[in-house]
């Protein structure tokens, strides 16, 4: 029941938005905000793909976004790290915050910020260069490595955590594109990983694997999240089940339900939440 | 990890210089283009400010005594007779009672050179139209020399000192009072488009390479389009995949880059020496230049039949066409319009040749217009190529609009092809 | 041939297209009696007999033109130069190809290069005689060939004969034979070369060709003349056109490259629409433009600047020729250049983009070396153009070899001095006129190895993109 003291120590608590205060959420131990976006909505043209998207990304979570196919998951994925103004025509409104920084100020660098927020894609794209190079790629590009010895550790440390550095440290200089898809979504994991990002995003990355591959690469996910903050889209429920531990339905451009993975799998607040999981459409 | 700070501001360090390169390389890229369209803009304006001044050509008013005693002494009324007469007599006579006061025999040399050579045949035609004039005394206005033409556009300047310009001080005197007078013109210049080469550039026209070029790309057009068309069909539809259509193909992606005057060779050693064929015909022209064609033919004819998808084929086989009955009534009409652009964008390649046919002896002079396959001519980049290498002044500017004169055909079957392609283009 | 000659041609070839089109109707016509009147008892459809019966009647016929065209002036010089009196006979071929080409002038109504005496008088009549007895002969010949033709097709006409199939393969044999001319295109390109190109050989030896440092071809014209007082080192030409060349990819290569970067990646749009079209036009100026271009406008243009600065830089420097050249190049790089970017996949961009790159260091860092076999294909096939390239250095470089590496003086090329031994009045068997053929050889030889080696390099090192 709601008293009067109640109130005013919830309100303590509250920021303007109605989100928690940093302090209440460090006192209270919860996990620490990473992304914040308010009332995201996306435009190609005249077609409008997001409608207010309200979403938190936590710190050191997996956050799994599903949908059927087609509902803006990938979309919002993409606004995350400003991919979208890659594209042609296309426009974003909202507030998309990061530690609190506006994503799309005009003071902060679309470059910065994709140092700071990597991406794995669904299509693992490895350059057509070796796999030293490869993972190299990032730290060359921002001068994160001051020797080429430092450069070296920085290669193997992101191709072990990648979980890739055993089945590869002796032909480094081997292209890229020679090895097998699982490998070589791990090298582009490992080449994202380089760049020591805060945020990892990864756009249904299992998609093109086997079986086999896809474990491994949950599996990485799990060891990763040890460090890394990931949201990852996913086409399987299955999957979104197994690796994350915050899920949010997308479904037909709006955000129908986010919250915990247990909850959302085992008491869905949404009917349409309901109806996709249990395999009605989608 | 490396701090988180320490990364941010290693990022942020390399910031600057890195976008300042992303600007400097998109400069260069803009400056490229820019390059490229400049230079182009160059030649058009080169070309057509050294050429504008040739479509106008200075005549000259002569006061001309058809002398009867002269041109018909028995009055025979026979035109042969009258061809013969001495009209170049005359316009002389003309020039001196324009200007009795000049007695010398030099000062008379160069009065006379005032009006063009080509004057007296002027003349000759003249009197020919109208047999009337005979016995009497008309103003007719006939080629002033190029000289004179030079002087009156300017390309000769008279604040040089005399010596150094090809007008004498009393020739300019001379031209003055003539155009005081009235007596001298600039006209449009229906000579340069209705004339063959000649030695005279106030009398050189491009009528006669225009005429060349024409029956030259006619032979290769007819000999091209058919035999290209026919290898574009058979290597797209019915070639089995074997060692010899590999060895077509490769033959003509070779072909296809063969510099032209390779082509030229071959013309000269078989065509001109085995084979007999007559020296600088646009019969041999039209089938070197097809050979260098039929590349580009065969390519874009295989391009265009490729196109066309597969579920027609089916469709006519399906009603038991034949392969050939598929083809020819199908395939063959839905891939015409591509065909007709690539043969279009050929011929266009073709008219601005000019290597291989130098060596098949187009470079002879040549004044008489040609009248069939088989006469002595030359085409158009010839021409300008020629006209090019002569001294005279007053070349500079025929070969400059000689050079509008081909690319202006060549921008019409261009847009040709182009609004062809427009047309006719289907999305499958 | 003359005027009247021609006419003799076209009458023949009407009178023959009217032959076949008889022929078509009747054979059509014969179908159709010979069904009977039902005409689905026929294998194929009643025109197909009627195509068949043309064929057979037109086919020899042409067969036999050909022939006729092809040697009939070599027929004719045989039996004029057999038949030409002792006396006038002379045995060196130089000489005799003179005699040959007066009696065909005198023949013909042209001006000859000699008196005329009654043997020569007698030899053109005789030469007049044979012509007129060979379009006799021809008339008769295919006359008489449509005719067999059509008698022994006439035999085969039943309505169980497969005239569909006879007239279709009959296409086909056609349509092979059309394909094949690319082969015989490029046999009777090797073959003229090489046996010219021999003769040469004969004449001047190789090594002093290949390795030779002087180019002052010469031959003797009169019999008192030395002979061998020209010089036929050809290293000259190759230095001049590696020059020039070199001066023109030095243009071409970055420009166009840059000018494919910024109108695949950079620009919008519109100015993509506007910009590429106009860059193809300056790729379908014919090169006697560019020529009269870099003589008229460029290379005094040049000379003036070299006076006012103090050096000299002759009217017809290298510099001027291989600047002109290298514009004239660029759309070519650009174009192909284009199509190997735009083919790089946008999963490659993209995969830089998310780790933090600027545009220009996705496309220096990634999409280039992806795209680099196409490219440097694309140079070697510029390369391959710059070298036979012929107007250009006719109008806008020197005459003269000169061994250098200054590209302020004038210097000559394989291309102009092929052009400038063969124009003009030319015995065709003198050491000179066959030297152009050597180095025609050489020519198409070197730019069929750039070629394929550019393929090879493009192949090869093509990155397959599913």
């Amino acid at each position: 029941m709601m008293t009067a003291e109640t109130k005013t120590t919830n309100e303590a608590h509250m920021d303007e938005d109605g989100g928690l205060t940093d302090d209440t959420v460090v006192s209270m131990n919860l996990p620490h905000l990473t992304f914040r976006t308010r009332n995201v909505e996306v435009f190609y043209g005249e077609t409008q793909a997001l409608f207010g998207i309200d979403l938190d990304i936590f710190r050191n979570q997996v956050t799994a976004l599903i949908g059927p196919s087609g509902c803006g998951k990938s979309t919002y994925l993409r606004c995350l790290n400003r991919m979208n103004d890659t594209i042609d025509g296309c426009c974003v409104t909202g507030i998309i915050e990061l530690d609190g920084d506006d994503v799309y100020d005009k003071a902060l660098d679309p470059v910065h910020l994709r140092a700071r927020v990597g991406m794995v894609f669904q299509k693992a794209n490895p350059f057509p260069k070796s796999i030293y190079d490869n993972t190299a790629y990032g730290p060359r590009l921002h001068g994160l490595a001051d020797s080429k010895a430092d450069l070296d550790d920085v290669v193997e440390g992101s191709l072990t955590k990648a979980g890739l550095w055993d089945e590869v440290k002796d032909r480094l200089d081997a292209p890229g594109t020679g090895l097998s898809g699982g490998q070589q979504q791990r090298l582009c994991i490992a080449r994202a990983i380089a760049v020591e990002p805060d945020v990892i995003l990864m756009d249904e990355p299992c998609s093109a694997l086997d079986p086999i591959a896809t474990a491994r690469i949950e599996e990485l996910m799990d060891e990763l999240r040890e460090n890394y903050t990931i949201v990852i889209v996913t086409h399987s429920m299955q999957q979104a089940a197994r690796v994350s531990q915050r899920t949010a339905f997308f479904h037909l451009g709006n955000l129908v339900e986010s919250g915990d993975t247990e909850q959302i799998f085992t008491k869905p607040s949404d009917q349409r939440t309901q109806d996709y999981i249990t395999g009605r459409f989608g | 990890m490396t701090d988180r700070s320490t990364k941010s501001a290693k990022v942020a360090a390399s910031l600057r210089r890195r976008h300042a390169a992303e600007r400097r390389f998109r400069l260069y890229g803009m400056g490229a283009v820019a390059f490229a369209l400049a230079c182009l803009g160059l030649l058009f304006f080169t070309v057509v400010s050294k050429g504008y001044t040739a479509f106008q050509q200075t005549y000259v008013k002569l006061p001309i005594y058809f002398d009867a005693g002269d041109i018909d002494p028995k009055n025979s009324g026979d035109p042969k007779v009258w061809a013969k007469a001495n009209y170049q007599g005359m316009a002389k006579k003309s020039l001196r009672g324009l200007f009795p006061d000049v007695k010398k025999r030099r000062d008379k040399r160069a009065l006379y050179k005032l009006a063009s050579s080509g004057a007296a045949y002027e003349l000759r035609a003249i009197v020919r139209e109208n047999p009337d004039l005979v016995g009497t005394t008309t103003d007719v206005w006939v080629t002033a020399d190029d000289d004179v033409d030079m002087f009156i556009k300017g390309y000769i300047r008279g604040d040089v000192a005399e010596n150094e310009r090809r007008i004498s001080n009393k020739e300019m005197a001379w031209i003055e009072a003539l155009v005081a007078d009235g007596r001298l013109e600039k006209r449009f210049n229906t000579t340069f488009f209705s004339a063959g080469d000649s030695r005279e550039p106030e009398l050189a026209g491009v009528w006669g390479a225009a005429a060349g070029s024409f029956f030259t790309l006619l032979v290769t057009l007819a000999l091209a389009f058919p035999i290209g068309v026919a290898a574009a069909i058979y290597l797209e539809e019915f070639a089995p995949k074997n060692k010899l259509t590999q060895v077509i193909e490769i033959n003509i992606n070779n072909l296809a880059a063969v510099p032209s005057i390779v082509f030229g060779l071959l013309g000269l050693a078989v065509f001109l020496n085995f084979i007999g064929m007559p020296r600088s015909a646009p019969l041999v022209g039209g089938v070197v230049l097809a050979l260098m064609t039929l590349p580009t033919i065969i390519i874009a004819g295989r391009a265009a039949i490729k196109s066309v998808p597969p579920s027609i084929r089916e469709a006519a086989l399906g009603l038991g066409a034949s392969r050939s009955q598929v083809v020819f009534h199908h395939v063959l009409p839905l891939a015409m319009p591509g065909v007709l652009t690539g043969t279009i964008i050929g011929m266009a390649q073709a008219l601005g040749e000019t290597a291989p046919l130098l060596m098949i002896g187009m470079v002879a002079f040549i004044v008489d217009i040609p009248g069939g396959f088989t006469d002595p001519a030359t085409v158009l980049p010839v021409q300008i190529y020629l006209w090019a290498d002569s001294p005279e002044r007053a070349f500079v500017e025929r070969t400059s609009a000689a050079i509008m004169v081909l690319l202006g055909f060549l921008i019409m079957m261009n847009l040709t092809a182009v609004w062809l392609r427009k047309k006719f283009e289907r999305r499958w | 041939m003359g005027k009247a000659d021609d006419v003799t041609v076209l009458l023949l070839m009407v009178i023959l297209l009217g032959l076949s089109a008889w022929a078509f109707h009747s054979g059509r016509r014969q179908a159709l009696v010979l069904s009977n009147g039902r005409a689905r008892t026929l294998h194929s459809l009643p025109e197909y007999y009627g195509f068949y019966l043309a064929l057979c009647c037109a086919t020899p016929a042409l067969g036999g033109f050909v022939v006729w065209a092809v040697f009939e002036q070599q027929i004719i010089e045989w039996f004029t130069i057999a038949a030409i009196s002792p006396g006038v006979r002379l045995d060196d071929p130089a000489k005799l190809d003179l005699l040959l080409n007066d009696i065909r002038n005198l023949a013909n109504g042209n001006i000859i290069s000699r008196a005329v005496d009654p043997d020569l008088q007698a030899a053109a009549d005789y030469y007049l005689g044979l012509r007129d007895l060979s379009f006799v002969a021809l008339a008769a010949g295919m006359l008489a060939l449509s005719g067999a033709g059509v008698v022994l097709g006439w035999v085969n006409l039943k309505p169980a004969f497969r005239a569909r199939a006879w007239v279709e393969h009959f296409v086909h044999f056609v349509m092979i034979g059309c394909s094949v001319i690319a082969v015989l295109t490029t046999f009777g390109i090797v073959m003229s070369l090489l046996f010219e190109s021999l003769r040469f050989f004969q004449m001047v030896s190789p090594i002093e060709f290949f390795f030779g440092l002087e180019w002052s071809p010469q031959t003797a014209l009169r019999d008192d003349q030395v002979a061998s007082s020209g010089r036929f080192g050809a290293v000259p030409l190759f230095a001049g056109t590696l020059l020039i060349s070199l001066i023109a990819m030095c243009i071409a290569a970055p420009v166009g490259l840059m000018a494919a970067i910024y109108m695949a990646e950079y620009a919008p749009v519109r100015l993509r629409a506007v910009a590429k079209p106009m860059l193809e036009i300056l790729a379908g100026i014919p090169t006697v433009v560019y020529g009269f271009f870099a003589a008229l406008t460029v290379a005094p243009l040049f000379r003036e600047w070299g006076a006012a600065g103090g050096f000299l830089i002759s009217s017809e420097s290298a510099l001027a020729a291989g600047i002109v050249m290298g514009i004239m190049i660029i759309p070519f790089v650009s174009s192909l250049s284009d199509d190997v970017i735009t083919a790089v996949p946008h999963s490659l961009r993209d995969g830089s983009f998310g780790l933090g790159a600027t545009k220009s260091e996705t496309i220096r860092k990634v999409v280039i070396p992806a795209a680099l076999p196409g490219i440097v294909g694309g140079l070697l096939l510029a390369m391959s153009r710059a070298i036979g390239e012929t107007m250009i250095v006719v109008m806008a470089a020197g005459l003269a070899a000169n061994l250098t590496a200054n590209p302020f003086q004038a210097v000559t090329t394989v291309t102009v001095q092929i052009v400038t031994l063969l124009i003009g009045d030319q015995e065709f068997d003198s050491a000179k006129t066959l030297a152009a053929f050597a180095l025609g050889l050489l020519l198409f030889c070197t730019t069929l190895v750039l070629n394929v080696i550019a393929l090879y390099v493009v192949n090869k090192y093509r990155e397959r993109y599913d």
